[in-house]
């Protein structure tokens, strides 16, 4: 895992040192600004951007937690002691989750415009 | 049933046995595994663009090598050759970083994939899989989630509005993806009893899971096309919108590293696909009979993977060659709204199935047409499409009154002519357009009482 993930580092730092020997430098300074479709840029860089990002990442969040408790329930479902018990406990906490979405829709927070 | 959830019972562990395995062969199957990537990366950017030239009726690249071949070789040393190009306004280590991270990323999930059976290899006998642990599959996840650093620092450090946006946009998409496609997930685990792609594939042995677990599938292969920005959701990259997305500002074998990203991704998610559905390196079921099974597993497994993994690319190539780009707002609905709520509900269901047939519902049963089905599996079938159709009904008459008041909007707009100014205006809001009337019936001499309106044409 770790020798693919080495290789691939390798792959790219063999790039980029092939690459300078190999491709031309312009000394045109105005090659370095900022393009946009070939007009001066305007204004500074990092616009600021809307906020309905954030109501995306906060669900992300959730669900994300979510799925890891997910994950290590499907394993022991089959387990005898657990398996029922554990599947009333698990219908109730998707049931509450589904809830908090469909608030979070009907609040309007899915809506991409306001 | 009963054999597949003993089977299912025993471990959670991988199945591949890594015991045979020296460190050196480790190394030589990870840069087998390197080269394999390499090369199908550079024949499926070839396959692409030749699929599509026949979709879209042309030739496509057919003059480097036999075939056209060699194009994406050439490419390649061209992109080499290009100055590369740092923008001033760019966070230098990050602008850097970014591209690493994306290629190198790309290749690491690559390594729990199994890719054919047990197979001697100088002198050892040993899985044709890089490495297996007991979750391998949620490594997948995890890298995929790394990964997307790649795009949204390459957006965030050019110090541009194009890739920012771009960036944004993609980490905004990858995350609301990747938690329907974690869940889709669930529910090949509960089948399987396992996060274990070596155990996974083994416990396909009498069923592939494409067949249980179809919506998984179905809604896998939805997000995995959103995961890898491919074609009709590549929005982080949208040309029409962002000139280039969060690449606009990168050049030469910068931008090759994300082009390279990208390709092994879906080399990456269509291997998972194949290996949590399909049943990963064994043989079709038709042919897994011939001879006993001569067929099936060893190096033959290598054979059957590669084409489940080509069917995969080939519907991707189809899909861009057919799909328009979504609109990012109906992307974000079908994503939170439609995938995520019935992915969660298909999940509840499997477990009530899985717990059905593992006895936990009770053990009667009922034969129907010489089969026993667990009654506590019907009762539950039932339920389910009692619940579908509820759902449908409410859909429908939903629509029907929706339908009714747009009808009625309409009824109350005013009519216009577009062409009243001598040249066709698009309606503004409150109006309508009258239909001009079909190039048959215009060429036709028009009725002596209709002349005032073909005047008011010009």
């Amino acid at each position: 895992m770790a020798a693919v993930g080495v290789a691939g580092l390798l792959l790219f730092g063999v790039a980029m040192v092939m690459r300078r020997l190999l491709a031309p430098v312009s000394a045109n300074p105005v090659r370095l600004t900022t393009y946009e479709s070939g007009v001066d840029p305007v204004g500074s860089h990092w616009a600021q951007t809307q906020v309905r990002y954030l109501g995306f990442a906060f669900l992300y969040v959730i669900f994300a937690v979510d799925a890891v408790y997910l994950f290590p329930w499907a394993t022991v479902l089959r387990d005898a002691d657990l398996g029922a018990a554990s599947l009333a406990e698990m219908g109730i906490f998707i049931a509450v989750l589904l809830v908090g979405l469909v608030h979070a829709a009907r609040r309007g927070l899915l809506r991409w415009l306001p | 049933m009963s054999t597949l959830a003993a089977l299912a019972a025993t471990t959670d562990n991988p199945v591949a046995d890594f015991g045979d395995t020296p460190w050196w062969l480790s190394l030589v199957k990870a840069l087998l595994v390197f080269v394999f990537l390499l090369i199908n990366t550079l024949l499926v950017i070839w396959f692409e663009r030749r699929v599509i030239g026949r979709m879209q009726q042309r030739p496509g690249p057919n003059r480097a090598g036999p075939f056209g071949l060699l194009q994406t070789l050439a490419d390649g040393v061209k992109l080499a050759l290009k100055e590369d190009i740092v923008p001033k306004a760019a966070d230098k280590i990050m602008f850097w970083a970014a591209p690493a991270i994306a290629g190198a990323m790309a290749f690491v999930s690559f390594a729990i994939i199994p890719m054919g059976g047990t197979v001697w290899m100088f002198g050892h006998k040993t899985p044709l899989q890089l490495t297996d642990t007991p979750i391998a599959t949620l490594l997948v996840l995890a890298v995929a989630g790394v990964g997307v650093y790649g795009i949204v620092l390459a957006g965030w450090s050019s110090g541009s509005t194009y890739p920012l946006l771009g960036g944004l946009r993609s980490s905004a998409q990858v995350i609301s993806y990747e938690i329907a496609m974690g869940l889709a997930l669930v529910a090949v685990f509960l089948y399987a009893g396992s996060m274990s792609t070596s155990q996974i594939v083994f416990a396909q042995n009498d069923l592939w899971y494409i067949v249980p677990a179809f919506f998984s599938f179905v809604v896998y292969v939805i997000t995995m096309v959103g995961e890898t920005n491919r074609l009709p959701f590549d929005l982080a990259e949208g040309e029409g919108e962002l000139t280039g997305g969060f690449h606009t500002e990168y050049s030469s074998l910068k931008f090759a590293m994300f082009f390279l990203g990208e390709y092994v991704n879906m080399f990456t998610v269509s291997a998972l696909a194949t290996t949590l559905f399909l049943g990963g390196p064994a043989a079709p079921p038709g042919i897994a009979a011939i001879g006993d099974g001569m067929l099936n597993g060893g190096w033959w497994g290598l054979l059957w993977f590669v084409v489940k993994l080509w069917l995969f690319m080939f519907f991707f190539v189809w899909l861009r060659g057919s799909l328009p780009r979504v609109r990012y707002d109906q992307f974000m609905r079908l994503g939170w709204k439609v995938l995520i709520p019935t992915t969660l509900v298909w999940v509840v269901m499997v477990a009530f199935i899985r717990a059905a047939e593992l006895g936990f519902l009770g053990d009667s049963k009922v034969s129907l047409l010489g089969r026993d089905f667990p009654r506590a599996t019907l009762f539950i079938i039932a339920c389910i499409a009692l619940a579908v159709l509820v759902a449908a009904w409410f859909y429908d008459n939903h629509q029907v009154k929706r339908r009714a008041e747009l009808e009625e909007a309409r009824a109350m707009d005013e009519e216009i002519d577009p062409f009243a100014g001598g040249h066709p205006v698009p309606p503004l809001p409150g109006q309508r357009l009258v239909e001009p009337p079909l190039a048959l019936s215009a060429a036709r001499p028009a009725p002596v009482t209709d002349s005032g309106s073909e005047e008011n044409r010009g």
